[in-house]
């Protein structure tokens, strides 16, 4: 797919007049909108942050970016790939290269040691085993993973512990875009730092960001710009 | 890219009775696609049909051969297809017994996948063999064992080595973990992916276990009543489905 010409320079994610409604079948055909007319930019080096209250699509929009949600009509352009319209092999190519996700919650697959599940995205882009475990243990002995669990499926770890390995895996790969699902969130002082300095590296290298942050000092530190997505909630008809 | 499977208008009748009907779909390699539903949805009747068990009464199934390219399987004589089914494509069936020759140890079940397709060194065979059961996790001194000697979870990943062992380019898996307890269809899920990912395998897996497929396929197909309901990108389907049946489906898993 080529990028196309309305794409500013430098944009890296670029969102256009994108909405969303959910149609429950099984609830007599139900239908919510809860998106319309979303519209958003993000340049390379450059974080937005999206705000809201709770329930005014955040998390959507997000989902949307990464191709998880359908979204019902726009254009949603990540690295000159339109995830509102590409097959499941070119969302896929997208992920392992281009577009990062660190969400809240670590989905762990059953026995695969926690400095594998760090590496597999370096793994994924054809980087040598050697490299991408050394950055591996790098990420895990920043964020204070012991040593000694490194080895350890992370499926028996605390909350916190699984949080910070999924910080690790999201940022072992240099994604050009990455979307950020509250990364601070219920971190002690020392790893939040981290995490910020993760986010500020990250810029640093050009790469596009999308974050939720409910941690005000932590968003007025790494984002350059807010957009309040309710104003994309759908007016009652 | 040329798909290595291309999929047009597939329909098999039993009788009055659809089957299957209408189904279309590009495999690409290196893809892994699910195909969930009920029982009597259709899926295996069409695994059945991609695979060469079962003669579809419509449509066409184009695979890209090795040899001559991209030739439709269907109008292919029956010793082709069958050395197909020994050369590039596997079949994992739910049942390990339907895949094994449970008569045979070990070794000689992976050893003869190997000698159909014209291997002859005993001793080559025999490592290879050895080498395989150790991927699969099966411990050395049980290659002189039958099968009849495994556990459940014992004799599937045997299938899988008798299946892979001569490096196939497509895999179709019938409910590969079905019957099996959960801890054994972890370590099976696994080494699964793991294989998949290592030896760049297409395959094309029917279930109706949705945490099989969100763990393995790339890619998700949905049927009900022998149709196509839906098709998308795995966590997509599962995590936005859009088609009251798979809302449905999604909806009904029990929560753990």
């Amino acid at each position: 797919m080529s990028i196309s010409g309305t794409v500013k320079a430098g944009a890296m994610i670029e969102i256009e007049d994108v909405s969303k409604n959910f149609v429950l079948h099984n609830q007599g055909g139900a239908v919510i909108p809860v998106m319309a007319g979303a519209s958003l930019s993000v340049g390379r080096g450059e974080c937005v942050a999206l705000t809201g209250a709770s329930g005014a699509g955040k998390s959507t929009l997000m989902r949307m970016i990464y191709g998880n949600y359908l979204a019902a009509s726009g254009r949603i352009v990540v690295g000159g790939v339109d995830v509102a319209r590409a097959e499941p092999r070119e969302i896929l190519a997208l992920r392992r290269e281009t577009l990062g996700y660190v969400s809240q919650f670590l989905r762990v697959v059953p026995r695969v040691p926690t400095r594998e599940v760090v590496a597999e995205p370096l793994l994924a882009v054809g980087v040598e085993r050697g490299i991408a475990m050394a950055r591996a243990e790098e990420l895990l002995g920043r964020l204070n993973i012991p040593e000694g669990l490194w080895g350890l499926s992370p499926t028996t770890f605390s909350g916190g512990e699984q949080q910070r390995v999924n910080i690790a895996r999201g940022f072992a790969h240099g994604y050009p875009a990455m979307l950020l699902d509250e990364p601070t969130a219920s971190l002690d002082a020392a790893n939040r730092e981290t995490v910020l300095r993760l986010i500020e590296e990250a810029k640093m290298r050009g790469a596009a960001i999308v974050g939720i942050f409910h941690d005000e000092a932590a968003r007025a530190r790494v984002c350059d710009r807010e957009i309040d997505v309710s104003v994309f909630t759908p007016k009652a008809a | 890219m040329t798909p290595l499977l291309q999929v047009r208008d597939v329909a098999k009748f039993y009788g009055p009775r659809v089957g299957c009907r209408d189904v279309s779909f590009d495999l690409y390699p290196g893809e892994v696609m699910g195909i969930v539903g009920e029982s009597g949805s259709g899926k295996s009747t069409l695994l059945g049909c991609l695979a060469g068990h079962l003669a579809p009464d419509a449509g066409e199934v184009i695979f890209d051969t090795a040899v001559d390219g991209p030739r439709d399987t269907l109008m292919m004589s029956e010793p082709e297809r069958r050395m197909l089914g020994r050369t590039d494509w596997a079949f994992v069936h739910q049942h390990a017994r339907d895949g094994l020759r449970m008569g045979v140890s070990a070794g000689g079940n992976v050893g003869e996948r190997l000698m159909a397709v014209g291997a002859r060194h005993y001793g080559e065979i025999r490592s290879s063999a050895i080498d395989w059961l150790g991927r699969v996790e099966i411990a050395e001194d049980r290659v002189d064992d039958r099968p009849t000697a495994f556990s459940g979870g014992m004799q599937q990943r045997l299938q899988i080595a008798r299946n892979l062992v001569t490096g196939p380019r497509l895999v179709f898996m019938d409910e590969p973990t079905g019957g099996l307890d959960v801890s054994v269809q972890a370590r099976l899920l696994d080494l699964l992916r793991g294989l998949v990912r290592e030896m760049g395998l297409s395959a094309i897996i029917v279930t109706h276990d949705l945490a099989v497929v969100r763990l393995l396929a790339d890619r998700l197909m949905v049927m009900k009543d022998g149709h196509v309901v839906e098709t998308g990108l795995t966590d997509q389907v599962l995590d936005d489905p859009q088609h009251g049946y798979t809302q449905l489906l999604v909806s009904s898993v029990l929560q753990v």
